[in-house]
């Protein structure tokens, strides 16, 4: 059995499609097998991110309608073979999915996969609700800014009413808070949320804090995912982010400003 | 004094006043999450019963719907004017 991961948010642009290549690729270099799936029908760009936008033949909504197998459309990547991407359909919109489609993907891909992460579309429509309504595990990618955070909550809401696991009275969807763009200097002026003050309004275990980081598009602009670029804080914020789901003991970094004395000097708390 | 002068002069930071507004948000988004959909619309109804014989206001109405463990309690308040007491208004 699979263990299916929704990386989600309800705001847009907070950076769900960057979390998924980047923990994706992590769990597969750990040496487990894992799908990431692009849940953004209409809009894909998770391929772009992976960098196998060219090896696009099949997508997600063709192999729901049966037009290709599992098989075909599955992209395997080029720098891990643990790791399989199943693009999203550019040219449908979002109706071409359904519940009982997703479903069928998802039990297959079980039967061969250990992790399937769902690469969410922004907002809480049916593309957002279809990312997250089987899953085991939540990521929840929030920005500290306070749209974010509050679109965060709305989705918490959701899910623990409107996914299978709520529905059917089971174990509810364990959450996971992943605090991206996190500016430890802005944090002492006083300028941004804390990854604190976050975490005590959505009350959520805190998985890990991705600074904000150039890097991030560099990666992006070169189709590889942060993790890879090991030299990189992003890149290991996500590392540190799979080791910490996969059980280990991190300790939580990025969070103080390095410039310890300066920050001290203006006090925040 | 502006606006921006307020963030400038004042002690208490923008990531606080943040947080501030988001935790009174958050927390009365999370308590009408729960609430049943036909509530603005019962809202509407009983505002136009009760105007047929006393003339008050949109915002005269306060509903408020609480969930225990036990029961549902749904809580109405609605503020008379003062001057026209019993007095049906021109409809
Ligand atoms: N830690 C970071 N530091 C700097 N930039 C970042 C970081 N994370 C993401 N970004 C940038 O933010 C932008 C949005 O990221 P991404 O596409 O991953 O967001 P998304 O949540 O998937 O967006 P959408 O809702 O449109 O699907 C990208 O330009 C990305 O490079
Ligand atoms: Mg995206």
């Amino acid at each position: 059995m699979a263990r299916i991961i929704v990386v989600t948010s309800g705001k847009g642009g907070v950076g769900k499609t960057t979390t998924s290549a980047a923990i994706a690729m992590g769990l597969a270099k750990k040496g487990h097998k894992t799908a990431v799936i692009d849940f953004d029908v209409g809009l894909r760009n998770l391929d772009l991110i992976m960098g196998c936008e060219r090896r696009v033949v099949y997508d997600f909504i063709n192999v729901v309608n049966g037009e290709a197998t599992l098989h075909q459309a599955l992209i395997k990547d080029k720098n891990c073979s643990q790791l399989y991407i199943l693009p999203a359909s550019q040219t449908r919109d979002k109706d071409a999915l359904s519940k009982e489609g997703v479903e069928k993907v998802l039990e297959e891909l079980s039967k061969t996969f250990k992790y399937i992460v769902c690469d969410s579309p922004a907002g809480i429509e049916k593309g957002a609700h279809l990312a997250m309504y089987f899953a085991d595990d939540a990521f929840v990618v929030t920005n500290p800014e306070v749209s974010s955070v509050r679109d965060s909550d709305r989705m918490l809401g959701l899910m623990s009413s409107k996914s299978r696991r709520a529905e059917q009275n089971q174990e509810p969807i364990k959450e996971y808070l992943l605090l991206s763009r996190y500016s430890p200097d802005r944090v002492k002026l006083g300028e941004m949320l804390s990854v604190e003050d976050v975490q005590e309004i959505l009350s959520l275990p805190l998985l890990g804090v991705i600074p904000e980081s150039k890097s991030v598009l560099n990666a992006s602009n070169a189709g590889i995912p942060i993790i890879l670029d090991e030299k990189s804080d992003a890149g290991q914020a996500y590392a540190d982010i799979v080791a910490r789901y996969l059980g280990e003991d991190k300790p939580h970094r990025f969070i103080e400003d390095k410039k310890g004395f300066f920050g001290k000097l203006f006090g925040g708390k | 004094m502006s606006l921006l002068d307020y963030f400038k002069t004042s002690k208490t930071s923008t990531a606080s006043l943040a947080k501030e507004r988001l935790q009174i948000l958050v927390a009365h988004e999370r308590t009408s999450r729960h609430q049943p959909s036909y509530l603005p619309e019962l809202q509407d109804e009983l505002l136009n019963v009760v105007r047929k014989y006393a003339n008050v206001d949109q915002d005269a109405i306060f509903v408020n719907f609480e969930q225990d463990e036990h029961q549902e309690t749904l809580e109405l308040n609605i503020v008379l004017p003062e001057d026209n007491h019993g007095k049906k208004p021109k409809r």
